[in-house]
């Protein structure tokens, strides 16, 4: 039995002796602190960043302080509601752990010396050193690596106006990027950022390898609530009983790496068996003869051997789904980034769909549309670089203008977006050219990409490392300057674009002033950009101004968005309202769902999915599962001490039988080891049947080692460090990281932490 | 008169922890203490492992036991059945957190006990508790037990099956656990 927020209430009962506190006499008019309600609360509507779902927020302000985040009740993706990291923003606000001042080094790279700076001092010192190195190597030797709600204004912004093509984002090769380019190759739209599935109105879901419930997106959560209340029936496969699996009707506990198998299987079933929408396939899809020669040997008996999961089961499920078509989806799960076939995974499972007939139908999936907006009219930016996004660009041809090179990673990959991980290696061999400088924004680099002594090294070598952070991260520790970025509820952002079945422009504003002396990306960025002689791409003064001159080309008024918080237009969910419009939406070479891709073909690479075994874990290791807590954003959270009394530290879950062989109990801490040597924990184990016996099981983002971190600190391990190799999607360019496998060391100490309660003392609310 | 009571459905809680989160910030409860807590409660099914997510707070006890042993009459009982207490009143004698069954009570570090109260002062202004306004499933349903038209009772007329925390201690809890995943109801200790 676990508790969050955790056992002292037992502890409280057992040892009243406790209560001796008592003894110090609370005289009995002890004046009560005024509850933050019975004062003068102002709200105002702003747009959480706790994660990306981006989720519209009512900001409850008394005594000049943020008191309570409540879901906008107006806003149709989030109705009133908000998931625990969003009820919990205000922790990582007023967190007296954050960033306070400009930083310059004065030690060693990853010595965390640091001597406070002036804003003026730190800003001029990172435009004399970008400048000195475009003069030696060009603009593209400096790298943009962002993650989080100010990020465009580096990324999409000052990376554009300076001239670098080499920005990159983990959101992408470290998660969606497979997702995006099989959906842009399939159906010629991308997934997005807000999974495009009309949940509500499904009959029969499947999912795979999708946490929803443990990753707390609002409105998907909520959605997928409401379609259970509903009777919708619920398939789950994972090698784990995962908090989704919990809530299934089946749980298909499939040998992990084995899902293309299962997904060929299937189709096979629904063709086999004329189960799939032949009028659908017909009107909308290419491809289908050769699709169906290619799949007559993928029985579910010939999936069964690989998957582990038994023949009368696969077919019982394909039945189930024809039955239920066009109201039987398998939405897409987020992070794809597994095995490195994972652009082919997500083809079958786009194909197995399309077969369904569900692609723009209700219960299905609906097609999303971005807002209609305008670009701030500054000068044309020398360059587009394609960072990507959760929604971004995903496919097409790499135009390089005159003058500038093409983007460091390799270059090779069907996605237009750059791939994070490809561009460490050229900062160690400068090949294709070198890269000698890095601009991070938010993103924690040792919890985000893999192979981290290979970051780390890559570091060293930088000649100019810059981190923009709210807290004191790992990976600052290794910059040159270090600057204090604002929190949400700080600062504004630029106009945040929602594709979503009626699309919807949010705003994020500040509803308080930046405490200490932290800064907003947009200013950060414009006071860089004046100093590094590209003052033309600026003309707007101050933030509030851009904002309304994007607004106002479309009718709009910053005024008016500051009051309501959103401003939601018209979309065109469905392809009968498509239809209607004589329009098509399938923006694929040939116009149709694509089953079969000619142009992989073309390019070499399976034009249909095919299986490829994965490495087996070697004896004694289990193959390195990694998922979500409901309560924490990848490694941003661990430090808010509301969210992390809810859930402290990770565990390591293992199969009782394994146990029992290693001799370990839950409650016991080990170590985790991986075949490169690298050693992680001390972790606790977890005990569990919800868990197959050739893998374990771990949360992201625990593990934090980063001294300033004086709440996270030490508590947990980090799957990222034990993620020394990944695989490399050739045509996503992402990195599968399921391919890492890890021992049990038992007789690893238990940490010794203070009470949470006690750390936090000063951190009351 | 009301009488304010909750439902919560255990199919569709997660345990994502948002109302508890929630309670935090709404009641300032301080760091090392908590109002609302989740129990994970995993036990083996008739095919896999059972899980049961199962969020915790006082229960405003239609008997509530923590009441008649206080010494200077701090833990009350409402009208409207909320159990509340009166700080200024409160001397830490910590007799209701023994008395309560549940462990729904703790000291607080201003010296004077605390626990839930329904969000009181937001029932005042006609909003639900905020662990209510937040479940993002929607697991969580609050109302007035006496409205037969009302949400609540709708919620309790439409669960498979109704569970309160040890009923045999006839204490009467007025929040009631729906659609146990268990055939036979809660897990854990019951």
């Amino acid at each position: 039995m676990k508790l969050k927020r955790r056992t002292f209430i037992q502890l409280a009962a057992a040892t009243l002796g406790a209560f001796g506190l008592r003894a110090e006499a609370k005289p009995f008019f002890l004046e009560r602190r005024r509850p933050w309600y019975r004062g003068e609360v102002t709200t105002l509507p702003s747009t959480c960043d706790q994660c990306f779902w981006k989720c519209s927020i009512l900001v409850r302000v008394e005594g000049g302080r943020v008191r309570k985040l409540e879901g906008h009740p107006e806003n149709p993706r989030t109705r009133g509601r908000l998931c625990p990291r969003g009820q919990g923003g205000l922790g990582q606000l007023y967190d007296p752990d954050r960033l306070k001042y400009p930083l310059l080094r004065t030690g060693e790279r990853g010595e965390g010396k640091f001597k406070k700076a002036s804003w003026e001092e730190a800003l001029d010192f990172i435009a004399e050193r970008m400048l000195a190195l475009k003069e030696r190597y060009g603009p593209e030797t400096i790298a943009f690596f962002t993650h989080g709600g100010g990020e465009s204004w580096f990324s999409e912004y000052l990376a554009a106006a300076w001239g670098s093509p080499n920005v990159a984002k983990p959101a992408v090769s470290v998660c969606v990027a497979p997702r995006e380019t099989a959906s842009q190759w399939t159906f010629g739209r991308p997934v997005g950022g807000h999974a495009p599935v009309d949940w509500t109105n499904a009959r029969y879901i499947v999912l795979i390898g999708h946490h929803i419930g443990e990753d707390t997106h609002n409105t998907q959560l909520q959605d997928f609530a409401q379609a259970l209340r509903r009777g919708a029936k619920l398939v789950v496969v994972d090698p784990r009983l995962s908090t989704a699996a919990a809530k299934a009707h089946r749980w298909l506990a499939i040998k992990p790496g084995t899902d293309l198998a299962l997904l060929l299987a299937w189709i096979h079933v629904l063709i086999k068996e004329d189960l799939y929408d032949a009028d659908y396939v017909a009107r909308y899809t290419t491809g289908f003869e050769a699709l169906r020669a290619h799949v007559e040997p993928f029985t579910p008996e010939w999936a069964a051997e690989i998957t582990e999961i038994p023949a009368d089961t696969i077919r019982q499920v394909a039945r189930e789904l024809g039955a239920h078509r066009p109201r039987a989806v398998l939405p897409p799960s987020r992070h794809t980034v597994w095995y490195g076939d994972d652009t082919q995974r997500m083809r079958a499972l786009f194909i197995l769909n399309a077969l369904l007939g569900n692609y723009g139908r209700e219960g299905g999936f609906y097609l999303a549309k971005a807002p209609y907006l305008e670009k701030y009219p500054h000068p044309p930016f020398p360059l587009e670089p394609a960072a990507g996004g959760c929604g971004g660009a995903s496919a097409g041809k790499e135009e390089v203008p005159e003058g500038f090179r093409p983007r460091a990673d390799k270059g090779k990959f069907f996605a237009k977006s750059t791939a994070i991980q490809e561009l460490i290696e050229p900062m160690l061999t400068g090949e294709p050219y070198p890269i000698k400088g890095l601009f991070a924004y938010g993103t924690n680099l040792f919890a985000a990409i893999p192979n981290v002594p290979r970051t780390k090294k890559a570091l060293e070598a930088l000649e100019l490392f810059v981190a923009v952070d709210v807290l004191p991260q790992e990976y600052t520790l290794w910059a040159d300057v270090v600057l204090p970025d604002a929190t949400y509820l700080e600062r504004y952002d630029d106009l945040i674009a929602i594709a979503y079945k009626d699309p919807l422009i949010q705003l994020r504003q500040p509803a308080v002033e930046p405490l200490w002396e932290a800064r907003p990306a947009w200013w950060i960025a414009r006071e860089l950009g004046i100093r590094l002689g590209l003052s033309r791409f600026f003309p707007w003064k101050d933030v509030e101004e851009y904002l309304e001159a994007r607004l106002s080309a479309i009718g709009q008024s910053l005024e008016a968005l500051k009051e309501k918080g959103f401003i939601q237009q018209r979309g065109r969910p469905w392809l009968s309202s498509w239809e209607r419009w004589r329009q098509n939406p399938f923006k694929t070479p040939s116009g149709k769902i694509e089953l079969y891709s000619e142009t992989f073909a073309e390019a070499g690479l399976d034009p249909l999915p095919r299986y490829t075994p994965h490495p087996e874990p070697p004896p004694g290791h289990y193959r390195l599962l990694y998922g979500r807590s409901p309560v924490h954003s990848f490694s941003k959270t661990q430090n808010n001490w509301i969210l992390l009394e809810m859930d402290p530290e990770n565990e390591v879950w293992i199969h009782p039988d394994e146990a029992e062989r290693l001799g370990v109990e839950t409650g016991q801490y080990v170590w985790l080891e991986n075949p490169d040597g690298v050693r992680e924990g001390p972790v606790r184990v977890w005990v569990t049947r919800r868990i197959r016996r050739d893998c374990v099981y771990l949360v992201h983002g625990f593990g934090h080692r980063a001294p300033g971190l004086r709440l996270a600190r030490g508590r947990g391990a980090s799957d990222t460090a034990l993620q020394t190799r990944y695989d490399l999607d050739p045509i996503s360019g992402g990195a599968g990281l399921r391919n890492n496998f890890v021992r049990l060391v038992p007789g690893a100490p238990r940490p010794q932490h203070p009470p949470i309660g006690r750390l936090a003392r000063e951190r009351r609310l | 008169m009301a009488r304010y009571a909750m439902a919560i459905d255990l199919e569709a809680c997660v345990g994502c922890a948002a109302c508890a989160v929630a309670c935090v910030t709404e009641n300032q409860v301080p760091p090392g203490v908590t109002r609302l807590w989740i129990r994970e409660i995993e036990e083996e099914g008739p095919s896999r492992p059972q899980v049961e997510f199962r969020p915790e707070q006082c229960y405003h006890c239609e008997n509530p036991p923590c009441v008649p042993v206080c010494p200077t009459g701090a833990t009350y009982q409402r009208q409207d059945g909320l159990v509340l207490l009166n700080p200024t009143k409160c001397i830490a004698c910590g007799a209701c957190v023994v008395a309560c069954p549940y462990d729904s009570r703790f000291l607080h570090p201003d010296g004077h006990v605390d626990k839930c109260t329904f969000c009181a002062h937001r029932l005042e202004a006609g909003r639900d508790p905020a662990c209510v306004e937040t479940c993002p499933t929607g697991a969580r349903v609050f109302g007035d037990l006496e409205d037969e038209e009302g949400r609540l009772r709708a919620a309790l007329a439409s669960a498979r099956r109704v569970d309160v925390r040890k009923p045999h201690l006839g204490t009467e809890p007025r929040l009631f656990y729906l659609n146990a995943p268990r055939a036979t109801g809660l897990g854990g200790e019951e």
